[in-house]
């Protein structure tokens, strides 16, 4: 999935700054979920198979229209279904296209130890290098929204792409093009930030849903797929779409200050040990017998 | 204590005492499997860690490859640092002659030596380095499972993913500070102490000098038994 001809913006496990940081030409490409018109129909679940090439899953029947519990290795778009009782009593069948969401700061790439196998692109698309994967699973501890998963056959990890390769050749995802109902959208983030604006007003002085508006987390910069909600104060309701994502705590202490705490430590430790033989030297024991060899 | 005793080797005698024997084959052994193991591991974690020690993954064949061994390594580690826990256990109990020479330990930083108590066969700096190895290599092993199988760990407690982070990474320095120490000891301060973890033997005035109870005990024994 080398994307040769698009310029990046942030390398994983990279020595040095990347290539393309602080590149601004390229507009940002966003996708737009509108949950208020999906109507589940798993078109662009097929339509991602397809483009991707890989096989339909099998489905874990839990009780209700969800397939599958989350997104697999082979399977990088899902359909979160949930049967939600809203404050005034209304059964709601809440629907929401769950993929990766391309955060402008990604919890992946800062967790990711290997040079070069999570890139983000000038465009904004983040994307895993397999070829320098290893495989450790460390993007999953840095993601705050469960996404990256592991192949245990090839030892690598995968997830949406955003379909980098046809958005490299002007053409939109492949789920978008596949979508009957107009729920979806591709475009650039300005555009697609204003259309799920003016969606969510008409939600919100139309359709009597007070609370509609859209979700592009601020605690990753902001997300290169955004949602439109009919009650964007409970996101949670959506299969889980955290309220307040960000990188986890814990991952970027590790990633910023314990990193320099650590490297200072460990190169304390060994300037102590240097310094301490300049000024007092080895313990000799003195022993007649073992002069030759000079460590008795 | 019952592995050590004078040695009666030929091609050490000499009119000027024994050599006494420190570490059997078994513990030497041991001693360098948790020591090849563990900086299998220190090379491939350190280039986990950061990208700017990437390429000591590249020098024992490349990412991929490091990914793939750390964990066998570290279990390698693990099983060794048990072992020596059964044998070494009643011998690295702290002692009251113990917390008298941690009490004069400056003596021993500056080698004066001479201003010691006597200790037996592990000096209560030795104690404390097994010990941090002991309770490291539990940490390490619990921690690594965790990010060994990290997607086994569900969403819901994903709190443990992050701890297990945490947990491995403050370890891991934990005892790459203990490793320094005891590098630098055994190879450059205390001479005498990298031959004895090789061909298992000190001279008794090694053994006079810095571990004269264990001295006396294994000469009294041995004496006892001739």
């Amino acid at each position: 999935m080398s994307q040769a001809t698009l310029e990046i913006r942030r390398i994983s496990g990279h020595a040095g700054p990347a290539p393309g940081a602080g590149v601004e030409r390229a507009q940002q490409v966003c996708k737009l979920v509108d949950t208020t018109t999906c109507i589940g129909c798993k078109a662009c679940e097929v339509a991602c198979l397809e483009w991707n090439g890989y096989t339909f899953s099998e489905t874990v029947f839990d009780n209700s229209y969800q397939t599958m519990p989350e997104t697999a290795w082979n399977y990088w778009n899902l359909i979160k279904f949930n049967e939600h009782e809203s404050p005034d009593g209304k059964l709601m069948l809440l629907m929401r296209k769950d993929q990766c969401m391309h955060c402008a700061e990604p919890g992946c790439l800062a967790a990711c130890p290997a040079d070069g196998a999570i890139v983000q692109y000038a465009n904004g698309i983040v994307d895993f290098q397999q070829d320098h994967c290893i495989g450790c699973g460390y993007c999953v501890s840095g993601c705050p929204f469960n996404i990256p998963k592991f192949n245990p056959s090839t030892k690598k990890m995968f997830k949406c792409t955003l379909c980098a390769d046809r958005v490299n050749q002007g053409l939109e995802p492949a789920c978008i093009k596949a979508c009957p109902t107009g729920c979806l959208h591709f475009g650039t983030k300005d555009d697609m930030t204003d259309l799920a604006e003016s969606r969510a007003q008409q939600l919100r002085e139309h359709f009597g849903f007070e609370k509609a508006g859209v979700y592009d987390p601020a605690g990753v910069g902001g997300t290169g797929v955004i949602y439109v909600l009919h009650d964007a104060t409970n996101p949670e309701a959506y299969g889980g779409l955290p309220k307040n994502p960000r990188i986890p705590w814990v991952v970027r202490l590790w990633k910023g200050p314990a990193k320099w705490i650590g490297n200072l430590a460990m190169l304390g430790g060994i300037i102590g040990v240097t310094l301490h033989y300049l000024r007092f030297g080895p313990k000799q024991v003195e022993d007649h017998r073992d002069q030759k060899g000079g460590q008795a | 204590m019952s592995v050590s005793h004078v040695v009666s080797s030929s091609r050490t005698t000499s009119d000027d005492g024994d050599r006494i024997l420190r570490y059997t084959l078994g513990e030497r052994v041991n001693h360098w499997i948790a020591g090849l193991s563990y900086i299998y591991c220190l090379l491939t974690g350190l280039a986990f860690w950061s990208p700017y020690m990437f390429w000591m993954a590249t020098i024992v064949g490349g990412g991929p490859a490091a990914r793939f061994w750390h964990p066998w390594f570290g279990l390698v580690f693990t099983a060794s640092v048990l072992w020596m826990y059964k044998i070494w256990r009643s011998d690295m109990r702290a002692t009251d002659a113990d917390r008298a020479w941690w009490k004069a330990a400056k003596y021993y930083v500056r080698n004066e030596d001479e201003n010691l108590p006597p200790i037996g066969r592990f000096n209560y700096g030795q104690k404390l380095f097994f010990w941090l190895m002991f309770y490291g290599v539990i940490l390490l092993l619990l921690s690594g499972v965790a990010l060994w199988f990290v997607e086994s760990i569900p969403w819901s407690l994903r709190w443990l993913r992050y701890l297990a982070v945490a947990v491995h990474v403050a370890v891991a320095l934990a005892t790459i500070g203990g490793f320094i120490i005891h590098v630098y000891m055994a190879t450059a301060m205390v001479r005498g102490g990298f031959t004895s973890i090789i061909r298992g033997e000190v001279s008794s005035t090694w053994a006079k000098t810095h571990h004269r109870l264990w001295y006396e005990q294994v000469t009294k024994r041995t004496a006892g038994r001739k």
